[in-house]
């Protein structure tokens, strides 16, 4: 006997009740109005390996012409924003940034032996780790440990995304990832759900947990849910995933809730081949996306508070290659957006092309100093603890 | 609370196996462990069948080239290359679900659920299919057998070598990477060698490769077969002397067997049960299926606080609710898109480490998914899940170019149960006593679903209609999280 069949358990329906919660999510009835100055931050993860120097562009450094005859950006084409240095023509959106004092660039980027896997260096970016040692919690997940413990609010850090990364799992804390508040509230809506969890008796410690996250992810999502709805952007975004994803993230940003980190990712920039077209789209969506959400905080005030800081897990070689792509690199440029830079512009030396590591780039700033800054001088953390070690802070902020 | 007969055989079935199916779930009443354990070894005995899936491409490929040298002198065209590439994710794809279906269906449950303990243990993530098969197949045989043979071939295996740099290891550049990883990850763990020792057993692996057919080859003309001191020993080693240095240790035996511990008896360890166990096992000459049986058939394995402790992992999961609920899955994509949304697809190990596991499988999103993974497969609800590309062109893209196909797919439905195995287990059980039934048939915890709310949401329409809805909502928990 085979049946197919639809019924049992009505796990998508819209709970009407109204929300019972247990004694440890009584954090979320109080009104958690965020003081104005919250910093937040934005971290723009550049998935695949971001080709760093078709980014911001070397236009008088001749090595670069020499190992890109094909892939080279003419000093014509490129957004000059030094007498050296252009941006990439897609990018449109941070040329005016630039011109506003409200970018900052930090050029070679890296760490030590360096990890050419796509998984292992971002698992690398991700953990804040050596890159012999195999950690499994996140930079910013240990920042939700370090800030929260004891506290239950997986509000703090929320990522655009079905999967949540690694660098948002801390030890005990853990940040919460959805695409869309709505989805995410209807998928975490089973009145089933809600009475199992106001049922439970205390029990071992990991059963507890699993009910704590449960709990917690369905009043968080409600909470999330409704917070989107309190202030919603008026802002024209594009109609991109990370411009949908930036313009939810702008709605939280001005409603009260209490998150300090928002994660999204952008991809795929492994141009092994023909590289030219897919690195203009994707930062066409970037720059464009960018820009409205920029210009959406100007105008209701927050820019001030708010940074956008993308990555990419590896830059890539300085020699193109036979398809008209390039192969995976090391060290890579970052990006800084707000309002509130203390320096602005391009804050180091380009990379040095003639001296290169069997034709890579050698790492000046380690990305683990980017971190403990933004930690410290941003977020007000512990970055010592956080990252394990004291890091030279940076002064961009 | 005492701790049933049935209780304890399902915890051993759950552990040592992938849970009890429902075709044997009613007779775990009155067998005892020490039967039941007897069982599971004379259905693993023998020697496991080859999961072959890699194509006639990649297979031909590999076997008109003599060396990976020649590759490298590019006697492959970019295209080759690519279309290899492709190939092999597909295959992985194939090896992926033929696999997943033996824990489900093989009667040698003791070997597939071992196999994929130290799938996770010697973890590689190469795109060679034929790489990874030759792998899996070795440690299928060898999952019950001695460590030191399965350490040993695995050491040599083309999968090993190419994903811890091993080919490159030469005597002019040696490369440490293995050197390393076999004692930190496979054998001592840390702290227990030196950054020296390191230095020098990497010597000893020099020359270790293999050719594209697939074969272990020794190359003496990188091999360094000067002087190295290694743990205190000194002499022209070369690899398999460093292997057996290794398995000399006693803090070898300790190390697996704490790991081994950790994953079947208790995330927290009991220092004196893991000494003695460890003992046991050293002297016992790295014998996989005594060190099993020192576990299975102790008292202290059936200890209330060593049941429905452990976390489930995905893989483990997924098998488990198979096999309780016969069914026939219409589409693999979905069983693919479970496995990367909950975070373990099986060959894609996060890294050389293996999946970390425990609380580090739960978050939101992946318990939420869950949750409702039993009523999505049952009732062939429609799952609404992007993950995000993760971009690796070497690895991961196996998801990526088919992820929009996935969904589509995945939305058209999963799956077609065979609900009458299902009522079969419970068909003596009077009506009052049969929500109490399913519950400890289902669920392994000391903490039990409230049967006031059950009782809101069952389906009392039929008996038969009663017992779906029960055992759908009993895996929809917290509880059945755990094992």
């Amino acid at each position: 006997m085979v049946i197919k069949r639809r019924e049992f358990l009505q796990v998508g329906s819209l709970a009407t009740a109204s929300l019972m919660l247990p004694k440890f999510l009584k954090a979320f009835e109080k009104p958690m109005m965020v003081p104005p100055g919250n910093k937040v931050v934005v971290v723009i993860q550049l998935s695949g390996g971001n080709d760093g120097l078709n980014t911001v562009i070397p236009v008088r450094n001749d090595i670069y012409y020499k190992e890109r005859p094909k892939l080279g950006i003419e000093k014509d084409k490129a957004l000059l924003i030094t007498d050296e240095i252009g941006l990439n023509p897609a990018l449109a959106g941070f040329k005016e940034l630039f011109d506003d004092g409200s970018l900052a660039i930090m050029n070679s980027v890296g760490y030590p032996n360096p990890d050419r896997s796509h998984f292992r260096s971002m698992d690398i970016w991700q953990s804040a780790s050596a890159s012999n040692d195999y950690v499994y919690t996140g930079w910013l997940g240990r920042y939700l440990d370090a800030q929260c413990k004891g506290c239950d609010r997986p509000t703090q850090a929320m990522e655009m995304d079905d999967v949540l990364s690694m660098a948002l799992k801390g030890e005990e804390s853990k940040g919460l990832a959805f695409k869309d508040p709505k989805r995410l509230f209807n998928s975490a809506t089973g009145k089933y759900f809600k009475d199992l969890g106001n049922n439970h008796q205390h029990g071992e410690e990991t059963i507890d947990y699993l009910y704590k996250t449960m709990s917690e992810t369905l009043s968080s999502a409600e909470y999330i849910y409704q917070q989107s709805k309190a202030h919603p952007s008026s802002e024209t975004y594009p109609g991109t995933e990370l411009g949908k994803d930036l313009k939810t993230i702008a709605s939280l940003i001005f409603s009260d809730i209490n998150t300090k980190v928002y994660y999204v990712s952008l991809g795929s920039f492994d141009t092994h081949v023909a590289q030219d077209g897919q690195q203009k789209r994707l930062f066409t969506e970037l720059s464009d996306a960018v820009k409205a959400f920029t210009s959406d905080l100007k105008k209701n005030n927050r820019f001030q508070d708010v940074m956008i800081m993308s990555f990419s897990e590896f830059g890539r070689r300085v020699s193109q290659n036979a398809s008209g792509g390039t192969d995976h690199g090391t060290a890579n440029n970052m990006f800084f957006v707000s309002g509130g830079l203390k320096e602005k512009g391009v804050l180091n030396a380009m990379p040095d092309l003639s001296d290169l590591t069997e034709g890579d780039l050698k790492h000046k700033v380690d990305f683990k100093s980017v971190y403990a800054t933004v930690l410290n001088k941003w977020l007000g953390a512990n970055d010592k603890a956080i990252l394990g070690k004291q890091y030279e802070y940076l002064n961009f902020i | 609370m005492a701790v049933s007969n049935r209780l304890k055989n399902q915890h051993l079935l759950w552990r040592s196996a992938f849970g009890p199916m429902a075709e044997n779930a009613a007779d775990l009443d009155n067998i005892s462990q020490k039967k039941l354990w007897e069982l599971l070894l004379k259905t693993s005995a023998k020697r496991p069948d080859k999961l072959e899936v890699a194509q006639n491409l990649v297979d031909g490929l590999m076997k008109g080239i003599k060396d990976v040298v020649d590759l490298q002198k590019k006697e492959l065209t970019a295209d080759q290359k690519k279309q290899m590439q492709q190939q092999s994710r597909e295959d992985l794809k194939t090896l992926n679900i033929r696999w997943l279906e033996e824990m489900i269906n093989s009667e040698a449950q003791l070997r597939e659920k071992m196999s994929l303990f130290w799938h996770g243990h010697f973890a590689t993530r190469v795109i060679n299919s034929y790489f990874q098969q030759e792998l899996l197949q070795i440690i299928r045989e060898n999952a019950l057998g001695n460590f030191k043979d399965l350490l040993k071939e695995v050491s040599r295996s083309p999968s090993m070598i190419q994903f811890l740099n091993n080919q490159q290891n030469k005597k002019q550049h040696p490369n440490e990477n293995f050197a390393r990883e076999v004692m930190e990850l496979f054998t001592l763990g840390r702290g227990n060698y030196t950054e020296n020792d390191i230095k020098e057993a990497a010597r000893a692996f020099t020359g270790w490769g293999f050719n594209l057919q697939g074969e272990f080859v020794f190359r003496k003309g990188q091999h360094d077969d000067g002087r190295k001191t290694v743990l205190g020993k000194s002499g022209n080693f070369d690899g398999d002397d460093i292997i057996n240095i290794l398995l000399e240790q006693k803090q070898t035996a300790r190390f697996i067997t704490k790991k081994i511990y950790k994953y079947f008896v208790n995330d927290t360890v009991d220092d004196a049960k893991v000494e003695w166990l460890s003992d046991r096992f050293y002297k016992n000459d790295y014998d996989i299926k005594k060190l099993l049986e020192d576990i299975y058939l102790s008292d202290w394995f059936y200890d209330e606080k060593n049941i429905g402790s452990r976390i489930k992992s995905p893989i483990e999961l997924l098998a488990g609710i198979r096999r309780f609920l016969p069914m026939e899955m219409q589409n693999d994509q979905a069983q693919l898109l479970f496995q990367r949304t909950l975070g373990q697809i099986l060959f894609y190990p996060p890294n050389v480490a293996g999946w970390p596991g425990g609380k580090n499988w739960i978050d939101s999103s992946s318990l939420m998914l869950r949750l409702r993974i039993p009523q999505i497969i049952t009732a062939n609800e429609a799952i609404d899940i992007r993950p995000k590309s993760d971009d690796d062109t070497n690895m991961g893209q196996m998801m990526d170019a088919n992820l929009k196909k996935m969904q589509d797919t995945v939305k058209g439905g999963t799956a077609t149960i065979e609900w009458s195995a299902v009522n079969k287990i419970f068909e003596k059980i009077p009506r009052e006593n049969l929500l109490q039934k399913i519950s400890a048939t289902v669920l392994q915890t000391k903490s039990q679903v409230s049967t006031t709310v059950l009782d809101k949401y069952l389906n009392n329409e039929s008996r038969e209609n009663y017992i779906k809805s029960a055992v759908v909502n009993l895996m929809s928990t917290p509880e059945y999280q755990l094992c």
